[in-house]
Parts: structure tokens; sequence; C-alpha cells
């Protein structure tokens, strides 16, 4: 009897073990490997850094590390220029989200209620859909003799092709394009449940209906705001994909600072010291977002 | 009361809708075209599709892709489906706030950082990089997507349910097999069709993962995009489109069928 | 009842101009009609009440007039000016709502203001009138609250000053007593009375609950399908309903059907199968014919149970056995199965602690009412 209570504690022991040992093993233990190697220096080797670790020689491994990668990163202002900019590009994609994301949501939340759920699917569809065919897709539409120079040439409204690929232009294109879902879902589940009467309130009360708008509508859908900006700020600040293939040689973004550190130049210490760096830039937004995440499935309950 | 959408309402949606689909759509429409050249209407032709299939080395890397997308996908199922329940029916564990940071983190962590963080631990613990890293590495993206489907089903649902079958002399294992895991099935096939999908899509953690044994699909169509338009990457990504659409209507048509049978049931 | 203010009666005056004339108001949402073909009349500082069941069209007409939905014809005048097409934020006409509709992001101070800010008054007399409310609904120390703070009855006292602070011409409440519990609803009744009398505002209520219409309505339009089935003051209502529908839906009403058998000294003879005797009513204005079936309506209260026979010459006699007996405390509610298997509620007011031998359940009693204490109405 005792021996099945014990076996079956163990059991249900094992249930947030598992998952536990598996993320700390496989997140939060390459986290420290890539702080410890941030530290470390290139060498023309296997693995390409200095020190190895070593069980035997614990001081002398810490006595090697070194801060080097960072004073690099901080030294050089290409770094201090990408981050600066990647910051900026996803705060403005993240505008632009906003701009293009809200109409979308509103009127999907004002929509019949037996239409929603489809309205709701025809969003998340694209998003089943492969990234990177999407992102795809856009170079033949913004190429210089793409298909929007062709119609808007076809309908007379431009003289000469357009450049848009390889411009930031086409990067907030690409983000505002694949990160739409993001920003509308979360957007559209605060203002679906938004009381209507709250607005009609508003209205009798003599408040016309653009400023009933802002005064009650935004105020209230800011939870949705917030979840929808930090869903897309967060990973479009260390996007990669999209400004590789729709960005200039110019546009320049940490994340794909990182990738040729890594694959060009194989130097995986400055690499790790650059991950380090978005991961210090980023840590702020994600944890706000979790805790926004945390409240809104616990008031959903 | 029934509502009719504002002008504003209508434009703004038929705008938007058109905005996500109609690049998704030339795609699909220019992949039939018989040009090399992507973007110049040349005729109707299937030929990209023909040549698509005699690609040895695509079809390879479709074949890769295909099987890292099943592991992972069910593992990360598993595992996110142990997380979820960890996170609603245990309480205040210890470490419960790192372990919700785990959950919560690699949805929004740049993809550059969880890719060259799992390489690195995969080089220090010198396990050769190939199919299983990637493997690995997908499961733990996933399994966190899986956890956060899986938590709001968990959440929603009423937990006298599983009162009342402890109530009636089922022990807490068999209500879980017998009432929670029916209840919570829907939301636990989402997980795994989101895992899957995330799998077969992901670039950036594959590339980092990736060895000379073992190349995924998005990172072939990778290395032929950056060379340029192709029309073969255009059939390519009409057939992938062409399984999700299947996929999603075969989802659909289950999920109306089982609605419209419990209804029937109902009355 | 709402016999506070007899004398006060404009609907009676025919010189009497009404604050809100209906005029053959219809209102459709696609195949159904929710108002139809309705015309009213009310009048200022009246307490008006709009009663009826679930979806008989009475928070329809209450949105047309708060200007939430246009009526599909007819038409809607406030103090003689048309009011189509304007829209609800430009009507001299607020509503206190169901759900009451707080803005969860303004604390109860805000929330009172919102509507003067719309009229962009000086800060100052925002300030002063915002205070007057406060003290009306005597919310003073919880004007810093946000509306999740606070409980039921707090919550409706906030939506009522907020929609009062414009003063409006009409104040439109609807089921303002609905979320609020029994004893907190009979309270607010009288408060929502008394803060009538002192404003002199023209109140329109709409309501399910009889009760609640009976206490504040100095009168009362029972809707049924759409339509308006009878406006009258509560008395009216209750003493002379027109059909048998607001007989039953206002108050506790006995039905015995029958057949009319004719007129004797101006009192109605009708045959009905619950009496061995043909019963007598006094019911004048009632036009009948031979042979004519109607119902007799008779309230419990207005019903006498007792155990010995009645006298030779009592009329309206009914005979049976006693089903039921609940004690309420006031009252006593005796439900009597009739030799014709009708069962009729009798009440009895408990007029001393103590009865010797009480009527006891399966006993055979007889039950007699007055001629005048039944309203025969026509089928």
């Amino acid at each position: 009897m005792l021996a099945r209570s014990v076996s079956k504690r163990f059991a249900s022991a094992l249930v947030p073990a598992v998952p536990y040992l598996w993320l700390g093993l496989l997140f939060l233990v390459p986290f420290l490997i890539v702080l410890k190697i941030s530290l470390s220096d290139p060498a023309v080797a296997q693995p390409p850094y200095r020190p190895v670790f070593e069980w035997g020689d614990i001081l002398g491994f810490l006595s090697q590390l070194d801060l080097e990668n960072f004073e690099t990163l901080i030294g050089d202002d290409l770094y201090l220029r990408a981050t600066l900019s990647s910051v900026r590009i996803a705060a403005i994609s993240t505008v632009l989200l906003l701009l293009v994301g809200f109409p979308v949501a509103y009127a999907m939340a004002r929509a019949p209620a037996r239409r929603r759920p489809l309205l709701v699917a025809l969003v998340i569809l694209p998003f089943w859909t492969s990234f990177l065919i999407r992102i795809y897709a856009w170079i033949a539409i913004l190429k210089p003799e793409g298909l929007l120079t062709q119609v808007l040439t076809g309908m007379g409204l431009i003289g000469k092709p357009l450049a848009i690929l390889n411009t930031e232009a086409a990067v907030y294109i690409g983000i505002v394009y694949a990160y739409l879902p993001f920003m509308v879902l979360p957007l559209y589940a605060t203002l679906e449940k938004m009381d209507d009467t709250l607005i009609e309130a508003a209205l009798d009360l003599g408040c016309p209906p653009w400023r009933a708008f802002w005064t009650i509508t935004v105020p209230l859908a800011m939870p949705g705001v917030v979840a929808g900006s930090l869903l897309c700020f967060i990973p479009a600040v260390g996007e990669f994909v999209i400004p590789d293939l729709l960005g200039g040689s110019e546009t320049l973004m940490i994340g794909r600072q990182l990738w040729s550190e890594f694959f060009s130049n194989r130097d995986w210490p400055l690499a790790s010291a650059v991950a380090i760096l978005l991961l210090i830039l980023l840590v702020v937004p994600i944890v706000i977002y979790r805790d926004v995440e945390a409240r809104r499935l616990e008031t959903r309950s | 009361m029934t509502r009719r959408l504002s002008l504003f309402n209508i434009t703004s949606l038929v705008l938007g809708f058109a905005f996500l689909y109609l690049p998704i759509l030339l795609l699909i429409v220019y992949s039939f075209n018989a040009s090399r050249l992507v973007t110049v209407w040349g005729g109707f032709s299937t030929q990209w599709y023909v040549a698509l299939f005699r690609n040895e080395a695509l079809m390879e890397a479709a074949w890769v892709t295909l099987r890292i997308a099943l592991l992972s996908a069910a593992l990360s199922t598993v595992l996110g489906t142990l997380a979820a329940l960890a996170l609603t029916r245990y309480g205040r564990f210890p470490g419960r706030t790192l372990f919700t940071g785990m959950v919560y983190a690699p949805m929004v962590m740049p993809e550059v950082i969880t890719g060259l963080s799992l390489l690195l631990f995969f080089v220090a613990i010198g396990l050769d990089r190939g199919f299983w890293t990637i493997t690995l590495a997908h499961t733990t993206l996933t399994m966190c997507f899986v956890t956060v489907v899986v938590q709001a089903r968990l959440m929603s649902f009423d937990r006298s349910l599983e009162e009342a079958a402890m109530d009636l002399g089922a022990p807490p294992l068999r209500t879980f097999f017998s009432v929670t895991l029916p209840l919570i099935a829907p939301s636990i096939v989402a997980g795994f069709l989101l895992a899957f999908t995330l799998s077969m899509d992901d670039l950036v953690i594959a590339s980092f993962n990736a060895g000379p044994g073992a190349t995924t699909l998005p990172i072939k169509i990778y290395s032929q995009v950056r060379l340029g338009l192709s029309p073969e990457v255009n059939a390519a990504s009409a057939i992938l489109i062409g399984i999700v659409a299947v996929g999603v209507a075969t989802a659909t048509f289950l999920s109306k069928r089982s609605t419209l049978r419990s209804q029937r049931n109902a009355h | 009842m709402g016999a506070v203010r007899r004398s006060f009666a404009p609907w009676s005056d025919p010189s009497a101009t009404p604050l809100i004339r209906a005029e053959n108001v219809t209102k459709r949402f696609g195949d159904s009609v929710a108002v139809d073909n309705l015309s009213v009349d009310i009048f200022e500082r009246e307490f008006f009440c709009l009663l009826g069941p679930s979806g008989c069209g009475k928070t329809t007409l209450m949105r047309m007039i708060a200007g939430f939905e246009e009526p599909t014809a007819g038409r809607i005048t406030l103090a003689g000016k048309s009011l189509a097409g304007v829209p609800p934020y430009r009507r001299p006409v607020n509503m206190m709502f169901q759900s009451y509709a707080l803005f969860p992001h303004m604390s109860v101070e805000r929330n009172i203001a919102f509507g003067l800010k719309q009229d962009r008054l000086p800060k100052g007399e925002i300030a002063a009138r915002v205070e007057e409310m406060l003290r009306l609904v005597q919310l003073e120390k919880l004007a810093k609250r946000s509306p999740s703070q606070l409980s039921g009855g707090q919550r409706q006292r906030v939506a009522l000053a907020r929609a009062l602070a414009k003063r409006p011409k009409v104040l439109l409440l609807d089921e303002p007593l609905g979320a609020l519990d029994k004893k907190l609803r009979e309270e607010t009744q009288f408060e929502l009375m008394d803060i009538q009398h002192e404003l002199g505002m023209t109140f329109i209520v709409v309501t399910h609950d009889q009760e609640e219409a009976m206490t504040m309505a100095d009168r009362i339009a029972v809707m049924d399908h759409g339509r308006i089935v009878q406006v009258a003051t509560p008395g009216e209502i209750y003493e002379q309903p027109k059909t048998r529908f607001i007989a039953e839906f206002v108050g506790d009403v006995n039905i015995l059907e029958g057949h009319v058998l004719g007129q004797e000294q101006g009192l109605w003879r009708v045959r009905s199968s619950g009496a061995a005797t043909p019963l007598t009513i006094d019911d004048p204005d009632e036009v009948l014919h031979e042979n004519q079936a109607v119902a007799i309506a008779v309230r419990p209260e207005k019903m006498v149970i007792q155990r010995d026979p009645p006298g030779p010459d009592a009329v309206n006699v009914l005979t049976g056995e006693v089903w039921d007996i609940g004690y309420l405390g006031d009252w006593t509610v005796y439900r009597v199965k009739l030799g014709s298997g009708a069962i009729i509620r009798v009440t009895r007011a408990n007029r001393s602690r103590f009865v010797e031998s009480p009527i006891d359940w399966d006993e055979q009693v007889y039950v007699t009412f007055a001629p005048d204490a039944a309203v025969i109405l026509a089928e």
C-alpha cells in the first residue's frame, strides 16, 4: 500500500518534471553556453573557440574568459548601427501593423456573430502556409520588372519601373505581411469581447461616433494593442529572412549580422556576443509580454 | 439583432484579405507559367511540376523535412501536454516562475538566438549535426506552442467534470484518461498540427543545426531563392500550399461533421 | 401602489400636450415585427412603465425613443418635434442601461462627468454637477473608485447618476432594478420615485416585473406582441384588466370560464362549470349577448374560503376540496380543487397569530366572492 502510493506520487511528479527537465536542458543550458562562448576567443580549431571547458581546470578555464567580444561590439559602430536600425525597423513595422491590423480586427469584431469564425479562420490560414514561401511571393511582386510595376504601368499610373525590392520599404511590406495575423488576432480578441452597450451609452450621453471610438473603443482595446505589438515587435527585431530576401545590402539588422558572423565569418564567439546583445535588448519586452499573456490567460478562466 | 457592416468596415475586410491572399494566389498562378522568367506570362504549362519531381535533391530534402516534422511534432505534443497540465493542475510547484518563463520565451525569441544556442549546445556535448539535432531543436521550439494551445483549453474547461468523475469513484489517473483527455483532445490535435507546420516551415533554426547529412526543404528553397526567382520554387510552393489547403479543408469537414453529429445526438 | 399623486393626471386632460408621442410606429427586423403600429402619448413629469413579457417589443420601443433604432414606419415626436433621423447623441434623452454600461476604464466621477464633457461645459460647472449627482445617489465617498470596485447596488446608482447628470427631458430606464436582489430592489423602487419627483423629470421604465411597475408608475402600458394592450393607472390595470392576458400577467387571478345567460337588474348571470348555480357578476360596462363565451376573472384575495356552508341567499358559491396550503407569513394561500377539476387560488390574510382548528388539507370547503369582485372578460 505504501509502496503503491509512493510510486503514484512519483508518477504524478513526472508530469511537471519531464517538460521542465527538457526545457532546462535544451533551452536554459544552451543559453548559458552562449553566454560562456561570448566570453571566449575565436580559434582555428574544432570547435572554433577557446577555451574549451574542462572539469580538471576550472580556474584556468575561468581565467581565460574575457569581455573582448563585447568590446568589439561597442567599438565597431557597425553593430551599434545594426542595433539601432533593427529597433527602428521593428518599431516602424509595428506601427504600420497597428494601422493595417486595427481596421481589419475592428471590422471582424463588428461582423455578424455567425460569420466571425470564418473570418478568424481566414486570418489564421496564411500562417499555416510556409513563411519562406510567403516572403518569396513578394519578390515577384516588388522586383523592378515585377507584377506591381506591370499593373501600375498598365494602369498608366507610373512611367518607369518601381524600385521597391532591396530597399527598406520592401522590408516593411514583408514584415507587415508576415506578421499581420499576430497583430489582428489579439486585437480581435479584445474588440470582440467588448460590450456594445458601452458605445451605445457613450452615444446616448452625447458623444459622436468617432469620438466614442477614441474615448471608449481604443482605451478598452489597449490590452490587445500591447499584446499584438509585442508579439510583432520582439521577433521583428531579430528578423533574418525578411531583410535578407527583401532588403538591400544597406538594410542593417542585427539578426542578419549574427547570421553572417556565424556562417560567413565563422566567428562563433562574436556571434554569441551579438546574440547576448539582442537578448539584452529584448529582455524587457519579453518579460512584459509574458506578464500580459499570463494575465490574459488567467482572466479568461 | 443582426448588424450590418458599414462601408468602411467592409472596405477594411476586403483590402485586408486581399493583402493576405493576393501574393499567395499570384504565386500559384505563376507556377503554371511556361516562361522561365517568373514574372512574364508565357502561357500555361505544368513543366515546372515535372521538373520538380525529377529534382532528386529536392525530393530527398522534402522527405527529410517530413520525417523531422512528424517526429518532432509527436514528441512536442507529449511534452507540451505535460507542461500544460503542470501549469494548470499543479498549482505552485517549486520553480514555477522559471518554468512559465521557459515556456513563453521561445515563442517570441528571435529564431537566430534559439538556433545559435542549440547549435552551441550540441557542439558542446559532441552530438553530430543532422537529422537528430534538427528534430530535438524543433521539439524544443514547438512544445511551447503546444503548451499554450492545450493550456488555453484546460483553463476554459469546467473543473467540476473532473470532480464529478472522481465523486463517482474514478481514481485520478482514470479520470484523466476517461474525462480530461477526451475533452482536451481537439486542442492536442490542434497543437500537433501547429507543431508539425512550424517544423515543416522553419528555416533559421534548421540552418544552424543542419549537417552535411540532412538538408531540409526550407534550406533548399532558401538557397535557390537567394539566387533569384525560380519557377521550380513556385511549383514547390504551390504544392505545399495545396497540401495545407487540403489539410485545413479536411479538418474543417471533420470538425463540422462531429459537431453535426453531437447536435443530432442532443436532439 | 402608484397612488402617491392622485391629482396628477394630465392624460385625462384633453388640452394637455404630450411630451413624447408615438404615432403608428412599426419596427421590423427582417421578417419579424417587433413593434406593430403602436401609438402612445407620454406626458411631462410622468413616471411611465412599459410592462410586458420578454420579446413583447418594449425594449425596441425604448431604443427607438433613445435613437438606437429608427422606426420602419410611423413617427415619434418629442415636445412636438419629430425625432426622425436625429442620432442618439443629439437627442435630449438619456438612458440607463440594463447592464449599466459603466465605462470600466473610468472612475465613478469620470463616468458621471462623461456626458457633461461632451457638451463642453466649463470645468467648474462639470465638477459642481458631478458632486450634486453623487450627493443625490449618496455615493460621495466613492467618487474615485473604478466601477469594478463597486457592488451591484452602487453600480446601479452610478448608472443612474450618469444618465441624470445631463438633466435630460426624458430618462429611459431599461430594467433598472433587474440585476438587484429582492430587498435592495424594493428600497430602490422608492428611491427612484423620490428622485423622479424631486427632479420633476419624465421617466420611462421598461420592465417585465409587474410588482415593480405597480409600485412606481403613474401609468402602465402593458405590451404584448408589439402592441400596447392597455394603458392605464396601476389601479385600473389591476382592477379592470381589459383582457385575459393582462389579468393573468398582472398579479394572480382565477379564471372561470362560462356562458352568458342574460342580464338581471344590471347584473350579469353566467353559467360556469365550476359552480353549481349561475354566477352573478357586477360589471355593467361590458356589452355582452346571450350564450356568449366569457371568462370571469377573480383575484385570489377577493375570494373568501370557509368550512361551513354559506347562507341560502349567498351568491357565487363554489365548492371543492383543499388541494394545497402555502403559509407565507402575512398570507396563507389555499389551492382548492373544484368539482369541475379546475384549481383556484384563494388567499387569506393572517390577521391573528393563532387560529383555532384551521382549514386543513383535503377538507371540503366553500369559496365565495361578491358580484363586484369579479370582472368579465370577453373571450
